[in-house]
């Protein structure tokens, strides 16, 4: 077996990449060098453009420009096989396993040594037993992968991999699911195969990760690479500020914000586990005031999705408590989405299309959604047309919804309008607390002023405001104080004055962990696998 | 119990079971690889029409057999057209094929043959005729359960030993090839195959093919061992009790194989079972024995004797993420 | 069923059905071809059969009665985002509901009390052999489709042992009911135009066709214009939007399974109050599958489909004056268009639309784009 390679070729060189999806510019002129038998991270927040360009390397997508070249030779991906021949393997953030099939027969799919599979499962198992002994990588190969922890499974997509003689490995995220014992497991492993020459390439957005086991790094952000480095010559601060970056700052308004008021909602240790028994919520406490827009900062995926949807009722929590309008709520009566809604919650959604609109209404039905049964629309079960139709156009007017139509189909909106839609009908009445998931997301820059604008409208006249948002200047822009979340708890809370870039750059990539953590993301409660508690209404 | 009647049971279940059998297989592949099918009601009357047609007109078995074959396959091929390459609503493109066939063969019949839709007997030398029966006179001859067991199991036409065989070769290449563990593998997470390099597509087309084979040879068994001639409708929602059965089975040709045998069983005893006296119900009507294997489904589906998990991605057409 | 290509309505509506249905009609004629008629003389004929007479026009109204009732079936499940294949079924238990009610009160009440109760005894027993099935889904898990096949052998079989053993008449060698008292006969077109004053040939074509546009009507106003109807679009098209929304997705499948299955209980109404007065087996005759047809045919909208409805009542009209005219040529050959239909409008109702948007685009350029 070869030692690690001393060779000044990169084993792996993208120059020039290029990529658009559409209107979004995913990577642009992207460079990056990866020596072989290191560890490389890349890094960055969600839709800086890590995952695309790892996808044009395994051969997902293609460039539109730029080459690649494998240990010096210039090579063409033209999909997943090609990858594979080359080398490159991948364990993707969402595992492609079949859960009905042995982990052995998981492994050979695809590359099965022969038409007759239990001849076929022998030869595989001497070549697997060989090389979980040489990597220390341990994989249960008879049992069902439905049946095999979530740690476990991850193992199985390495070993499948380097089963297919993967030198380059990628992986995206792949702490996102582990505990702190399996990532440290994990860790492990990667020195150990990079001991054995192999390349790793790891796309992730934990920042002490990085510092602790790679070589070099890359931070990618809006598409660029912003820093290209080994990692001897950065720190932890220098990762922070190059992610989160210096970027114009949108304005704060001229008005000073009055003082906050009362208690508007309070909710103290919610806790929420998905299906397969990871706890992506744990022990977020929170306050809101009447007055006041808190902003909730952080990379996508570490829990705030999940936090909008308990507080809207779309979730019920597996822990924790809510108070709201002299009531109170514990998880085995949770509020409901149209509970929360005569609370007077608003929520804008994260993910309008799916979920705050129905495309094919017409903008008008779209308008009501939710709404639809308040005493002004409906008439002892008939809908009050007029009434919608004519609070759909003043909605129009107010928030700038081009064009002006409320007969049209919401589908035909582009999303910078659909978003104000959405806005419209939710902030327009007036709410108490108005949640809101990355508002201006997919939004063209005029409407974004414009949404802020009422954001802040909305505080002035008293209203409570959260906004989650991937954007660190919109947060800056808008909150009067500042929530970090980072995996599934809240990291820090800082008031407006005290928030800097690096400061929130490294709560966010987890630099400083919160003292006294019973609970870290992904540590998962005795009966793991098991679906825990309620999930949905 | 009188032996005669055991065994004469037992092989009018057999027979009877044998469309339902080769239907049933074919809708394991297909299903098992993602793709609902059913039009198996359609495919199978459109292939018995073919074999009638093509034996009356040619004299050749094996013209006739193949004839059907190919139609089967041609009517699987149109099923991937539309769904796997177009993503069409595989339920509806099922429906779609059942009433056409239903007219289809009528209106051919009537054109070609001019008997009401239905075609002339098919002469002697193209239908098939008993097997084993040398076998079978001597198995008669064991004491005791000779004369039964001979009656049951030897002297039928080939297509039964060949549908039990196929139970097996079905099974084999689910459980023992490479071909059938991609196969499975598709109707659980097509993106994971599609990641390792097999074309997903290529595995529906081939899954359908076999389909298209197998109620192919479903459809020819109609006019080449049970009836002589095509009658129009002759089918009579069998295609839909081999997915009953299918499912039954949980989608595994071995268990849909014993549901067959089951719902076969049902029909063959219905005619005997007339007039019986149960003893809390008293007499048992006709229709119920009829109504039984649909009862059966349903209860099963209702989850309310065991479970039966369909393929994680059945009816879902496979979309590349782009 | 796939979301569509985004095609200006005009044409999604319009001209996407339209092509669809000259698809099946080409390969239909080409069958007809190759039998050896000719398929514009079948074609003239038939439109004759359907429409050149006052009796030719009263049974094309009558069949497409039918086919209303289970077209608007179809429509309301596919609204609500399932597939609702059992309206033969359905239908059946529709025409048993009505029909047990007339055999049990029909000597002891007056028409205005009957016939109502029968109405509504056909759209409760629809809508109680729907129910099941989506109940079934909505908290089993269930696949509806399944379950709705069964459920439509199911009902085949009570009907034959029903006409076989219980209710048959003593004395009939055909399994049959006996007649209904007058009071349970929903009286016939021709009646009704009597007292109008006006001679009209006597045909199956009953009142029950009132009962069918107002059925449409109310279809159109429920899905449109009522509460329970947004909540069930809602559900159709975006179940994550209607759990946003509140509604509760498990609550709105029952209602998709209940109206649909009161609609195809319906036909009991024409076929057996207003048509034979009597039950006897297979009163349906396809009409559940034929539509599906219709529905598909009709963009899933009550105007559409009672439009549809009357170009397949024509076809089963036309094609039974075909089958008297034309030696040799039998109904089945619409059955046959019928399949037709639903492989070209349902399908495989995709593949023609991509190619109708990019003609569209050559046409149009700068129109169809998105606004804002």
């Amino acid at each position: 077996m070869a030692g690690p390679s001393m060779s000044s070729t990169p084993a792996v060189q993208m120059r020039g990449i290029d990529k658009r999806f559409g209107a979004v510019h995913a990577n642009r002129d992207v460079a990056i060098s990866v020596r072989a038998g290191t560890v490389h991270g890349i890094v960055g927040e969600n839709g800086a453009g890590k995952s695309t360009l790892m996808s044009i390397l395994y051969g997902f997508y293609r460039a539109d420009d730029g080459e690649i070249e494998i240990d010096g030779r210039p090579v063409t991906i033209g999909g997943s096989r090609d990858a594979i021949a080359l080398g490159i393997g991948m364990v993707h953030q969402h595992f492609m396993l079949v859960d009905t099939l042995s982990a052995l027969d998981n492994v050979m799919l695809g590359a099965e040594p022969g038409w007759r599979l239990w001849p076929a499962r022998r030869q595989v198992r001497v070549r697997l037993d060989a090389l979980m002994r040489d990597t220390g990588l341990h994989v249960d190969l008879d049992a069902r992968v439905a049946e095999l922890p979530v740690g476990e499974r991850q193992r199985l997509e390495i070993l499948k991999a380097l089963y297919r003689g993967a030198r380059i490995l990628i992986l995206d995220e792949p702490t996102a699911v582990l505990t702190p014992q399996e990532t440290e497991a994990l860790f492990a492993t990667l020195r150990g195969l990079r001991e054995r020459g192999t390349t790793i390439l790891l796309i992730t957005h934990k920042l002490r990760e990085i510092m602790a086991l790679c070589d070099a790094v890359t931070v990618m952000r809006g598409g660029r690479v912003v820093l290209d480095c080994a990692i001897a010559d950065t720190s932890l601060d220098g990762l922070a500020e190059a992610m989160v970056g210096r970027r114009v700052k949108l304005g704060r308004g001229a008005t000073p914000a009055a003082p906050p008021g009362a208690v508007l909602l309070r909710a103290t240790g919610l806790g929420w586990t998905d299906a397969l028994g990871v706890v992506r919520l744990a022990d977020v406490s929170l306050t809101l005031h009447a007055g006041e827009i808190v902003g909730v900062a952080g990379v996508s995926g570490n829990g705030q999705s999940e936090l909008l949807d308990l507080l809207s009722g779309l979730l019920v929590p597996s822990a924790g408590e809510m108070q709201i309008g002299g009531l109170r709520f514990a998880p085995a009566h949770w509020i409901d989405p149209r509970q929360a809604r005569e609370l007077r919650i608003a929520h804008v959604p994260e993910d309008r299309q799916r979920r705050g609109l129905v495309l094919p209404f017409d903008a008008w039905e779209s308008a009501v959604l939710g709404y639809q049964q308040r005493r002004r629309y409906d008439r002892a079960g008939w809908m009050r047309q007029g009434a919608m139709r004519d609070d759909c156009a003043t909605l129009m007017d107010r928030y700038d919804v081009r064009p002006r139509d409320p007969s049209l189909r919401t589908s035909r909106f582009s999303g910078g309008n659909q978003q104000k839609l959405v806005l419209a009908r939710e902030a327009a009445p007036g709410p108490l607390v108005l949640l809101v998931g990355q508002p201006t997301r997919g939004v063209d820059v005029g409407a974004i002023e414009f949404i802020h604008g009422r954001l802040r409208a909305m505080r002035d006249a008293g209203g409570a405001v959260l906004v989650v948002s991937s954007e660190l200047d919109e947060i800056l822009a808008l909150s009067d104080r500042v929530m970090v979340m980072n995996a599934g708890r809240v990291a820090g809370e800082l008031p407006i004055a005290q928030c800097s870039e690096s400061a929130l750059g490294r709560l966010m990539g987890g630099a400083a962990p919160a003292p006294n953590e019973p609970l870290r993301m992904g540590e998962r409660l005795p009966d793991a696998g098991r679906p825990a508690g309620p999930t949905a209404h | 119990m009188d032996e005669v009647l055991v065994g004469s049971l037992v092989a009018s279940t057999l027979r009877v079971s044998v469309p339902l059998i080769l239907c049933a297989l074919a809708g394991v592949l297909c299903e098992r690889a993602g793709v609902i099918d059913l039009g198996l009601e359609g495919k199978m009357l459109l292939t018995a029409f073919t074999t009638a047609a093509v034996g009356v007109t040619s004299g050749s078995l094996p013209l006739a057999l193949g004839a059907a074959l190919a139609v089967g396959v041609l009517l699987s091929m149109l099923h991937g057209y539309a769904c796997v390459s177009h993503g069409g609503d595989q339920v509806v493109l099922g429906m779609a094929i059942t009433m056409t066939a239903a007219g289809l063969t009528v209106v051919l019949g009537i054109a070609w043959f001019a008997q009401g839709g239905q075609t002339p007997p098919l002469p002697g030398s193209v239908r098939l005729g008993g097997c084993f029966e040398g076998l079978g006179a001597w198995v008669a001859g064991v004491a005791f359960v000779g004369p039964a067991l001979a009656l049951a199991f030897f002297g039928h036409n080939p297509l039964v030993y060949l549908a039990l065989g196929l139970v097996v070769g079905v099974w084999w290449l689910l459980y023992r090839t490479r071909f059938g563990l991609r196969l499975r593998a598709t109707g659980e997470n097509p993106a994971m195959v599609d990641a390792a390099g097999v074309s997903v597509l290529r595995l529906r087309y081939q899954a359908l093919a076999l389909n298209g084979l197998l109620s192919g040879l479903a459809g020819a068994y109609l006019v080449l061992a049970q009836n002589p001639s095509f009658i129009p409708h002759m089918t009579a929602g069998r295609g839909y009790m081999a997915l009953a059965a299918m499912i039954f089975g949980k989608w595994h040709p071995v268990g849909a194989l014993w549901a067959c045998l089951l719902f076969g069983f049902l029909d063959a005893a219905s005619i005997r079972l007339q007039g019986a006296e149960l003893p809390l119900l008293g007499a048992v009507p006709v229709q119920a024995i009829q109504a039984l294997p649909y009862l059966l489904t349903v209860v099963l589906l209702a989850g309310f004797i065991g479970r039966a998990v369909a393929p994680k991605a059945l009816g879902r057409p496979y979309v590349k993420e782009s | 069923m796939s979301p569509p290509v985004e095609l200006p309505r005009w044409l999604d509506v319009a001209v996407l059905p339209a092509v669809n249905l000259l698809f099946a009609l080409l390969v239909a004629g080409a069958v007809v071809t190759l039998v050896g008629f000719d398929p514009g003389r079948v074609l003239g004929l038939l439109v004759k059969g359907a429409f050149g007479s006052r009796a030719g026009l009263s049974y094309t109204l009558y069949y497409a009665t039918t086919f209303v009732f289970t077209g608007l079936a179809v429509a309301v499940a596919i609204h609500g985002g399932l597939f609702n294949i059992g309206g033969e079924g359905q239908a059946t238990m529709g025409g048993l509901g009505a029909g047990l009610v007339a055999l049990a009160f029909g000597a002891h009440l007056p028409a205005w009390a009957m016939l109502p109760l029968m109405v509504l005894a056909a759209g409760l027993s629809g809508m109680a052999w729907a129910a099941v099935p989506g109940a079934l889904q909505a908290w089993r898990g269930s696949h509806v489709v399944i379950t709705t096949i069964m459920f439509n052998f199911l009902a085949a079989a009570l009907l034959s042992y029903l006409l076989v053993d219980a209710l048959k008449e003593p004395g009939n060698m055909t399994p049959e009911s006996r007649a209904f008292a007058a009071s349970a006969r929903l009286p016939g077109m021709h009646e009704a135009l009597a007292w109008l004053g006006i001679a009209w040939p006597r045909t199956p074509l009953n009142l029950s066709l009132l009962l069918a546009l107002a059925a449409a009507a109310g279809v159109y106003l429920g899905l449109w214009k009522s509460q329970p109807g947004y909540a069930l679009r809602a559900v159709g098209f975006a179940p994550d939007a209607a759990r946003y929304a509140g509604i509760r997705p498990q609550r709105l499948i029952m209602v998709s399974m209940a109206a649909s299955g009161a609609l195809a209980g319906m036909v009991g109404v024409n076929e057996i109050a207003g048509v034979h007065g009597r039950l006897l087996p297979d009163f349906v005759a396809g009409a559940g599958f034929a539509g599906i047809a219709v529905s598909l045919i009709g963009r899933n909208h009550p105007a559409g489909i009672v439009l549809a409805a009357l170009l397949f009542g024509a076809l089963h009209q036309g094609g039974s004056e075909l089958a008297f005219e034309i030696a040799g040529f039998s109904r089945d050959m619409v059955f046959m268009l019928q399949g037709l239909i639903v492989l070209f409008a349902g399908a495989m109702a995709q593949v023609a639309a991509p190619g109708l948007a990019r003609a569209w685009r050559r046409v149009a350029p700068a129109r169809g784009r998105r606004h804002g």
